[in-house]
């Protein structure tokens, strides 16, 4: 392997508007999903959409991934929304599209499937919108942690013991990115890391993939921190957790999801001052309430982010959990008139 | 703030920034490293293990280094699992981790285990540009920094301009091809032991020195680190020179640029306080700024070893005036030329040959050499000089030996043996190996060095080419390991069946039992300790009289060594008692008619001869207990503890004349039989032969560890018919209770010596009683081995049928039996041997045990139970588990349920 891959015509296209404006991203994926109302029939096909080639024995309602297959002009239509709504970044709906994760609805098969027309599907509403208005914006693979983690053990009575080993991780991420990259993404998106173990195989996967590919795509790797001691849940400092990721040279790294936006500020500020290059934050709509819904509304997140940018903490911007393209066009009107950080550069 | 800084990171980060002037990795969780870490891994003790790591830590170390490479340790799931669990602990992952193995297989286990950017320790171009371009692009992948070794294809860098030359390619091969950042490398340029009476040694600190000044101005942004306790290797056993050393050493290295090192802090000089000239001896070394440096430096590190004034004895010559014997040790221990060309000529005058100058007091002083380099208390560079007085006196003799040839009718000096020496392949380290040959050239053999780094191949074309008559080969690192059994291999398949010697600091004699031998059994392979003993195994194997002795006590040995090993690896998983059970050894019952005794019951046996006894004395075990080890009658000639063995020998006989003489002992003995079966693990005793009504149980316990190659998981029942008319027997003998009134006679008289030599026999008495004993059983009394003709020496290795397993020994762990067995024979009452309240049988010399008949019986350990067989165990004998636990601790696979029995 080498760290010496020609860049992708994608990477120079970004670079060009991250120098010139604060980029802005989608927001949640989930929500919006949820405001259909979709049935167990409609997960799967049977009642509207399209009918899964792939079978399961597995109930499918709450396999939001699958709706790529089964509804992918719900899908098409929430990322046109969003690019609609200002974003230049629209991530795939791919945040579970792994053997790892889809286990738990046994649809390991359609894990290639998901991807590639993930990838797809975003890139149909962003050129439909680009139709609109002539602005250039670019798909972002979303590859999501798992649910499981590869440096902590599940049970507590055996610390040793791994549900899970970098190479199975590795293994699958390969096969997602390979997807991703298939179905014309311009961007892989390592997101919601928790162990950065996991993130780890991801990023020599992603690197695997490109080396196949022949061209380096611009990777953004994203944190999560929920925890008041400001580590994430394997324990890493920010800086201790940048470190680590550095070798993948991510087009950006950043915090998404976790606790809001006030409570990611200083996490951060540490990583703006730490990282040598771009800065992303998508941080959820605030905390979520007792019934799992969050909160804030577009005037309530978008000027927390429009103070990040005021700081000069960031280069990208956009929502996770709990956010909508009310949301994204918010911050994006919030964010316009402040300037993208400025990356320290190498003496 | 983004200067292109080396940034590691565990849970937290680390930033080697220009105020940092240098970082300390922690060493002490390194298997080649630490003894104790070594020793914690492999008994699989990783709780404490992780102490050692959390103590570094603490201690303030900034990275810890970690390594598992060792022989007999399967080093990848060592090392996944020790990463494993020290990620569970937050106070140790904070700092990052360097991953240190020889072999990339590990490497690439133990990237695959850490969250945080770690340091791989090391990489090389060693097997060439390919490999070394694929393990960089593997470890830019993992996002790993990497330290590279300055070693190439043609070996280990030893000069300035190699380390340099090899540095700087291997520089613009990461940069430039594969991308990798420079400032996450780190250049090792490989500190070597200077001052070790090798010229060619003595500019190594330099080298290093001035490779990492230049690498650190001509290599942007790329940082230097070393293990710097190689510097010192020479004086090991003086840790005040070692440490002074080491401060020197890392004074002008760091000035230089060396950012990182390999350090027991805690065994580091402050090179402001070493006195002065300690201080200017080691500069001198270090820099090698004299030629006579390094004895300059060993002149000064002799007071440091807390001795005598080396000075004075220098001049003082009353030694002059000892025997000529006496004389020849010190100029060799010494190292004295001055006058070893008179000493020699005036020892060959009074010999009968002048061979036998050499065979005597040379080998002699030489042997103390061995011993005293063995002990740490001789340094390299002193054996060096004593192998050099050695051979300027075997240089005095040779004309005469030759003489003495031709005037036999030889033409030519016949070495004593040709001997190949090679240090093998991957390795570099050959001071060994070296003293080695010095020493063996210095007693006439003729030996033939390959150098380093040689390939199989190789060696076994000049051996075949050579004839040669022993092959030695040498390691110092661990995958040389592999390269030996490798080369041992290659011997098997190529006919070869000379001997195979194995040395160096990695090998062992487990690791040459377990893994080499085995792999070359046309010939033998022996490992060899250090280069004092090299000449006593070379002349074993190759003299005609002796070879076969040797290499038949060699063979057993290792066959032991390699059954305590395998038995040690699978104590470590254990099954089910059920299953243990289904494993149980399959006696074919119907091919056995068993003998029935010639009475049934208890019988006091009083007709005891003490030097009829005396003659069934086992003297090994009697030698541990005056803890001299080694095997009677050899360790009478053995080298280091002959002497004293013998003394202790002539001693223990003139005491045994006298016991035997006055009767001091009073022996007695009980022995009886009864109709037995086999029930499941117990052995049930009947009354009559009607077997109608049960008499007593024995309750054998069963092995539980996991068997190989169909072995059976025995217990002492397996031995016993479960219906035909086989029976049992039991004794119980004492040399009697005289023992410890005479002892205590000697002890009040102040003769401590003779207090415990007596009881030390009274011991020997019991055996020997025992075996005496059996053998009448086997003969007479059951009558199953009437025809036996051994003599009582013979006895000692039980060549017979049938065993007499003790209770409280490892065939049966549970001492508590000895109360069957005792009620049985009515013990106390036949022989006044009583029962202590732990099973102690007083007086202590006394032995009892059961007797079993079968010829397939064998002496074998219970190990480690579990759980399920104790609360078996206990519900067959009629105990609480609580009170089998007790008995059997020592045994017992888990943990009890402290918790449990308190509550209850």
């Amino acid at each position: 392997m080498s760290g010496k891959l020609p860049q992708s015509d994608a990477f120079a296209a970004l670079n060009k508007a991250a120098s010139e404006r604060i980029l802005i991203m989608d927001g949640a994926m989930g929500t919006q999903i949820q405001s259909l109302g979709l049935g167990e029939d409609d997960y799967t096909g049977h009642g509207s959409g399209h009918v899964c080639r792939h079978h399961s024995d597995h109930a499918q309602q709450g396999n939001n991934d699958l709706l790529i297959l089964t509804q992918p002009e719900a899908v098409e239509e929430i990322h046109f929304n969003y690019a609609m709504a200002g974003a230049d970044i629209v991530e795939t709906n791919t945040f579970s599209a792994t053997t790892i994760a889809q286990a738990d609805y046994g649809m390991q098969d359609a894990v290639h499937d998901l991807n590639v027309d993930g990838a797809r599907v975003v890139r149909r509403a962003l050129d439909r919108a680009t139709a609109i208005d002539g602005k250039p914006r670019f798909v972002a693979g979303a590859i999501g942690p798992t649910n499981r983690t590869a440096s902590i053990s599940p049970d507590v009575n055996d610390p040793g013991y791994r549900a899970v080993t970098f190479d199975d991780l590795r293994v699958a991420y390969l096969q997602q990115a390979k997807g991703l990259i298939a179905g014309g993404s311009d961007i892989l998106l390592i997101e919601t890391i928790f162990d950065t173990l996991n993130a780890k195989a991801a990023i020599f996967a992603c690197i695997q993939a490109m080396e196949e590919h022949g061209r380096a795509l611009p990777m953004m790797i994203s944190g999560t921190i929920t925890d008041a001691s400001g580590r994430t849940l394997s324990g890493q400092t920010p800086t201790a957790f940048w470190h680590s990721v550095r070798h993948a040279k991510p087009w950006t790294i950043g915090l998404n999801c976790a606790l809001g936006a006030n409570a990611m500020r200083p996490h951060l500020a540490e990583l703006s001052t730490v990282a040598d290059t771009l800065i992303c934050a998508y941080p959820n709509a605030g905390l979520p309430n007792a019934f799992g819904q969050y909160d804030e509304g577009p005037l309530d997140t978008a000027p927390q982010i429009a103070d990040f940018a005021r700081e000069g903490l960031v280069n990208v911007v956009g929502g996770c959990c709990g956010t909508t393209p009310d949301h994204i066009r918010a911050i994006a009107e919030a964010v316009a008139g402040f300037a993208p950080r400025k990356v320290p550069a190498y003496v | 703030m983004s200067d292109r800084m080396l940034r590691l990171s565990g849970l937290e980060p680390f930033v080697l920034t220009p105020d940092i002037p240098f970082v300390n990795v922690g060493e002490r969780t390194n298997v080649t490293g630490s003894a104790r870490f070594r020793k914690l891994v492999k008994n699989r003790d990783y709780a404490t293990a992780l102490e050692v790591a959390r103590d570094q830590v603490e201690n303030g170390a900034q990275i810890i280094d970690i390594n598992m490479d060792e022989g007999l340790i399967d080093s990848k799931a060592a090392m996944v699992e020790y990463l494993n669990l020290l990620a569970a602990e937050p106070d140790i992952a904070r700092v990052p981790i360097m991953i240190d193995s020889s072999k990339w297989e590990v490497i690439e286990a133990g990237l695959q285990c850490v969250q945080g950017k770690p340091v791989v320790n090391s990489i090389s171009m060693k097997e060439g540009e390919d490999q070394f371009r694929h393990q960089a692009g593997l470890c830019l992948a993992y996002g790993a920094a990497v330290v590279v070794m300055a070693f190439d294809e043609q070996g280990q860098a030893d000069t300035c301009a190699r380390k340099i030359q090899i540095c700087e390619r291997a520089y613009r091969i990461l940069v430039d091809e594969v991308g990798f950042p420079p400032e996450d490398i780190i250049f090792d340029p490989n500190v070597f032991a200077v001052a070790t009476g090798i010229e060619e040694h003595n500019n190594y600190g330099v080298d290093f020195i001035e490779a990492t000044r230049w690498i650190r101005q001509n290599l942007p942004h790329a940082h230097v680190s070393g293990g710097v306790s190689n510097l010192s290797f020479s004086f090991r056993g003086n840790e005040p020179v070692r440490e002074a050393m080491h401060a020197v050493f890392l004074y002008h290295a760091i000035q230089a640029g060396m950012d990182m090192g390999i350090v027991n802090a805690g065994q580091l000089a402050v090179y402001d306080q070493i006195d002065a000239d300690l201080r200017e001896a080691c500069e001198d070394v270090v820099l090698n700024r004299r030629d006579d440096a390094t004895d300059r430096l060993l002149e000064v590190a002799e007071r440091y070893r807390g001795e005598a004034g080396a000075k004075g004895r220098e001049k003082d010559l009353t030694w002059r005036e000892w025997s000529i014997e006496k004389r020849l040790e010190h100029a060799l221990v010494n190292g004295i030329t001055e006058y070893v060309d008179a000493d020699t000529e005036e020892a060959r005058l009074q010999a009968e040959r002048p061979l036998h100058v050499i065979e005597g007091p040379l080998m002699a002083g030489m042997n103390v050499v061995g011993d005293l380099f063995g002990a740490g208390k001789m340094f390299l560079p002193q054996v060096v000089k004593s192998a050099r007085v050695m051979k300027q006196a075997v240089a005095i003799l040779l004309p005469y030996m030759e003489e003495e040839k031709r005037l036999n009718g030889g033409t030519e000096r016949q070495s004593a043996g040709k001997i190949l020496m090679a240090t093998v392949k991957g390795d570099v380290h050959d001071i060994g190996k070296n003293i080695v040959g010095v020493v063996l050239a210095c007693n006439n053999y003729e030996v033939i060095d390959l150098g380093v780094m040689v390939p199989a191949q190789k060696i076994l074309e000049v051996a075949k080419a050579e004839n040669v008559d022993v092959i030695g080969l040498s390691g110092l690192i661990t995958p040389s390991l592999d390269e030996m059994v490798h080369v041992a291999s290659e011997m098997q398949r190529e006919g070869f069946n000379v001997p195979l010697l194995i040395g160096g600091a990695t090998t062992s004699k487990i690791h040459t039992a377990v893994k080499v031998a085995p792999r070359y059994v046309a010939g033998q392979a022996v490992y060899v300790t250090d280069a004092s003993r090299a000449v006593g195994v070379v002349s074993e194997l190759l003299s005609p009289e002796r070879q076969d002795a040797y290499v038949a006590k060699v063979k057993a040995e290792y066959v032991d060594v390699a059954e305590r090993h395998e038995r040690a690896e699978a104590a470590k998983t254990r099954l089910p008692l059920a299953t243990a059970r289904a494993n149980a050894l399959q006696v074919d019952w119907s091919a056995y008619t068993p003998v029935a005794p010639q009475f049934t019951g208890a019988r006091i046996i009083d007709d005891w001869d003490l030097a009829e006894i005396a003659r069934y004395i086992d003297w090994t075990p009697f030698f541990q207990t005056w803890e001299l080890k080694g095997v009677y009658p050899r360790i009478l000639e053995d080298e280091k503890q002959g002497e004293a063995a013998r003394t202790l020998f002539a001693e223990a006989k003139e005491m045994l004349v006298k016991i035997i003489d006055g009767k001091w002992f009073k022996p007695r003995a009980v022995v009886g039989f009864w109709p037995a079966n086999a029930a499941g693990d117990d052995i049930r005793l009947f009354t009559g032969e009607d077997r109608e009504q049960e008499l007593a149980t024995l309750h054998t316990l069963r092995q539980q560890v996991t068997k190989r190659n169909g072995r059976p998981n025995v217990a002492l029942s397996d031995f016993v018919a479960p219906q035909a008319a086989d029976h049992i027997g039991g004794f119980v003998v004492t040399a009697g209770p005289e023992e410890a009134a005479i002892a205590d006679d000697f002890e009040k008289a102040g003769d401590d010596y003779s207090s415990i030599m007596v009881k030390a026999l009274a011991d020997r008495f019991a055996e020997a009683m025992a075996e005496m004993l059996h053998e009448r059983v086997r003969k007479e009394y059951w009558g199953y081995g009437a025809d036996e003709t051994y003599e009582p020496g013979d006895l000692i290795g039980e060549p017979y049928a049938g065993i007499r397993p003790a209770p409280g020994y490892p065939a049966q762990p549970d001492h508590t039996e000895k109360l069957t067995l005792f009620r049985l024979l009515d013990a106390e009452a036949a022989t006044g041997v009583t029962l202590t309240e732990s099973m102690a049988m007083w007086p202590g010399s006394s032995v009892s045990g059961l007797y079993i008949g079968h010829p397939d019986s064998y002496y074998f350990g219970v190990a480690k139970i579990e759980e399920d067989q104790a609360r078996d165990y206990a519900a067959r004998k009629g105990m609480s588990l609580e009170e089998v636990e007790r008995w059997l601790a020592p045994v017992l696979n888990y943990t009890k349920r402290k918790a449990a029995a308190d509550a209850a």
